[in-house]
């Protein structure tokens, strides 16, 4: 591994960027940041794509349907469209789930669709769609259904949502409703995320009043149960007496949903994809929100425990320690074993819009440096943080996802803290609304780069020679075939979960056996990097054998 | 076989002159096949003798897989093939797509084959070029020749000169060619000049200059097309004049759509002015 300081890697960037044109240049110039000691530094993202550069990046309906509604188990999701788009986003995500009990609803392992044709492009795909609708009710009677518009619906103007409402209004106990999420809409899938969230919040949140009781409640935001990470911190919340009244939407039901109105605190995981119901719920309920990580030990304790100084409860307090140090045992003995193996090794992270953030706790506890991150479809404030909320400037792209106007609700509206209260958590080292994005852990001389292109990975690795990658499935083989192992932070590669305390210790054993592994070495073919070779010109033995 | 494409401003009398002027072709001996690409499905009424026509969409629609040639083609005046594409109800669906999927259709159940011995084959296209879909007939060859129905109002004038676009867009891909301009009068004033005048600076010519007459109206009423209703009339010979200058015309070019400036002045120059 390289050692990195700011004017070698302004020098790097610089021979990057010399392979683009003048307009690709100035673009992808200020995409690629190179993290220096201005306070004030900005980074441009969530804006449109160069062509050709190879994305890491979704669509709109990957992020509605895939991401967020995805991992929820009894809402039956329709994708109103051609094949493709419902198959291909059929569990790839390795969202897992647990009904409460063995009879409960799952309906994650079907795919459903309603598979147009081109009679129906032609004709309009309504009445298809209402059929399928009529069909998935008739077989499973679910207590809700919802309908994702894929981009031909979008262009032929099937109005999905007057056939929500109609469907809606003839069975009397299923909930019908959709999603205007067509992939073209956006610049990534980050608009699926916002659509998502518009929606649930408008036909789902605080539709029940019977949500789970305790004395500690909080709704659990942005975690999306990938390789069974929900599993552990609902445990780890259940044995510090916490109440999870809803997850979004990790090993979620459509009834956590429609009761997590009634938690008290909110707690972020992923900012990207879920801070605009968090917002909503603060808006119109009084809920407050704070930024939280479980990805890594330390994180998930400092998360733990700002979730105890919120309720500012001593017995909680109390069990809040307790099961840090039960976990914390465990932890340290096994990074007392790997620690030494991985100290000094280095790892670049591309992806998502906040686990390129998370993981990086994870790096630092195994000893390992970060020398580039950055995210497929974050904005600038998982960046640099909400400061940079009041200088994002709005562009077309993003004018073009509704925003709901949301006021506090006339009789549920109940601030949990008053604003003295609030201040005086925040003396204490508690903040409300606040995420300060990836910018602050992000050492001197590291890149930071919003929606890399392959040409800047294949530079980035040649040159800067990290000890592992982390991206997605897209990258994984270009990546590897490069002599470089990748783990994947989407899907995690059949491994997991890397959640909490239990997940810090499996995600130590996975890099450990990944970047200590020597099968890479063997990537290059053995002919590679013998020299030339030589041999001698056959017309050269003809003519002398005419001799 | 020639593949002509008719285009216009909608409600200029595209269907009424493709029909009238393929009774004029169909009484010369050809044999012509018509395509309606309208979701309204009316550009074969006149021939048919009515609205009996199932169309390719709707048939497709109903009998899957199993479409037969005869189920989708009807034979009309002067044994000409009559076939409607058809499309979805206003409001709903792509009748672009339809017309793609009707023409595919037409063409994988073999209605160009050459044992039709088919002389021509006319497409009646709907309104402007709006979308890929209603430009189909002039993509990828379908049809070769092209002429624009037009009259001396603005609007069918800034018509033409957006479908000549789509003409030089298609021209040199699938070798479209504009024929010429066909105006069917609507008493403006100095029409045929300016048509005549419009043509030229478009590079192309007027082939006819249809006048108007009621005796359209009538035939149209009782289902027919004016040769058919009546033989004997004065504007029968003017689509009996039309289908033969179509049948002789050697004049096929790719068209220099004019500026708005340049179309509006030539409106001024011989129109409002005059």
């Amino acid at each position: 591994m390289a050692d990195i300081d700011i004017k070698k890697s302004e020098n790097l960037k610089e021979q990057v960027m010399d392979k683009y044109p003048s307009k690709v240049l100035k673009k992808r110039s200020k995409q690629v940041v190179v993290k220096n000691t201005d306070p004030e530094q900005r980074i441009q993202a969530n804006v449109r794509t160069v062509p050709g550069i190879i994305t890491q990046r979704g669509c709109c309906y990957a992020g509605c349907k895939g991401v967020v509604l995805g991992p929820t188990r009894d809402i039956i999701n329709i994708t109103h469209g051609p094949i493709g788009c419902g198959f291909y986003s059929w569990l790839t995500r390795r969202n897992q789930t647990k009904p409460e009990t063995p009879d409960g609803a799952n309906y994650m392992q079907y795919c459903f669709s309603t598979d147009m044709q081109d009679q129906n492009i032609v004709f309009g795909g309504e009445k298809l769609l209402r059929e399928a609708i009529q069909e998935a009710y008739d077989i499973f009677h679910p207590s809700a259904i919802a309908i994702f518009s894929t981009c031909p619906v979008g262009l032929i103007g099937d109005d999905i949502h007057a056939i929500a409402k109609e469907m809606k209004e003839k069975f009397g106990d299923c909930n019908v409703f959709g999603f205007s999420c067509e992939g073209y809409k956006g610049v990534s899938q980050s608009a699926g995320h916002h659509i998502a969230n518009n929606q649930i919040f408008k036909h789902v949140v605080g539709t029940s009043e019977n949500g789970r009781k305790g004395k500690f409640k909080i709704n659990l935001l942005g975690e999306y149960n990938i390789g069974g990470d929900a599993f552990v911190i609902e445990n780890l919340l259940e044995r510090c007496g916490i109440t999870l009244v809803s997850t979004f939407s990790g090993n979620s039901s459509i009834e956590h949903f429609a009761a997590c109105h009634t938690a008290d605190l909110n707690c972020i995981m992923c900012h990207r994809s879920i801070n605009y119901v968090a917002e909503m719920l603060d808006t119109k309920y009084g809920i407050p929100w704070i930024k939280i990580n479980f990805i890594g030990a330390k994180a998930s304790a400092k998360s733990l425990r700002k979730i105890a100084a919120y309720f500012e409860d001593e017995e909680l307090t109390k069990r809040v320690e307790e099961v840090i140090a039960e976990e914390m045992v465990g932890v340290d003995s096994v990074l007392e074993e790997i620690r030494p193996k991985t100290e000094g090794k280095s790892a670049m992270l591309f992806v998502g819009g906040s686990r390129a953030h998370h993981y990086q706790e994870l790096f630092k506890e195994l000893g390992m440096k970060i020398l580039a991150a950055g995210y497929e479809f974050g904005h600038r404030d998982d960046y640099e943080g909400r400061r940079a909320l009041s200088t994002i400037k709005l562009d077309a792209d993003t004018r073009n996802i509704e925003e709901l106007k949301v006021e506090p609700d006339p009789e549920q509206y109940n601030p949990r803290k008053t604003e003295e209260e609030k201040a005086a958590l925040k003396e204490k080292g508690l903040e409300f609304s606040e995420y300060e994005g990836m910018w602050p852990d992000m050492p001197e001389g590291t890149f930071i780069i919003d929606d890399i292109s392959q040409h800047e990975t294949e530079k980035l690795i040649k040159e800067l020679k990290p000890d592992l990658f982390c991206a997605g499935i897209k990258e994984k083989y270009a990546i590897q075939k490069m002599g470089v192992p990748m783990k994947q932070l989407h899907s995690y590669d059949y491994g997991g979960p890397f959640a909490g305390f239990a997940g810090a210790i499996n995600w130590y054993r996975e890099i450990d056996r990944t970047v200590n592994s020597k099968v890479w070495q063997l990537v290059g073919a053995p002919w590679e990097g013998t020299g030339k070779l030589h041999g001698s010109f056959i017309k050269k033995v003809l003519v002398e054998e005419e001799k | 076989m020639r593949k002509i494409a008719i285009y216009g401003k909608g409600g200029i009398g595209k269907s009424t002159t493709t029909q009238n002027t393929v009774a004029g072709l169909a009484e010369m001996g050809k044999k012509v096949m018509v395509v309606g690409c309208d979701p309204k499905a009316d550009s074969t009424r006149l021939l048919l003798g009515g609205l009996a026509q199932k169309t390719v969409l709707d048939t497709l629609r109903e009998e899957g897989e199993d479409v037969e040639l005869d189920d989708i083609m009807k034979i009309g005046y002067g044994n000409t093939s009559c076939t409607e594409s058809g499309g979805p109800e206003p409001g709903v669906g792509c009748a672009g797509r339809g017309i793609i999927t009707s023409i595919n259709m037409l063409e994988q159940l073999g209605a160009y084959d050459e044992d039709k011995g088919l002389d021509y084959a006319f497409y009646d296209v709907l309104g402007d070029v709006v979308c890929g879909g209603f430009a189909m007939p002039i993509r990828d060859g379908k049809a070769q020749e092209i002429y624009i129905v037009v009259s001396g109002e603005m609007m069918a004038m800034y018509a033409a000169n957006n479908i000549c676009k789509g003409i030089v867009k298609y021209a040199d891909a699938g070798g479209v060619r504009l024929g010429g301009l066909i105006c069917n009068s609507r008493k403006v004033d100095n029409e045929q000049e300016m048509i005549e005048q419009l043509a030229k600076r478009l590079g192309t010519q007027m082939i006819h200059f249809v006048p108007r007459d009621n005796m359209v109206q009538k035939a149209e009423i009782h289902r027919k097309t004016v040769i058919d209703f009546e033989p004997g009339h004065g504007q029968a010979d003017e689509y009996r004049s039309l289908a033969k200058k179509i049948d002789e015309n050697e004049m096929f070019v790719v068209p220099k759509p004019l500026e708005i400036e340049d179309l509006e002045n030539l409106l001024i120059e011989f129109g409002i002015a005059n």
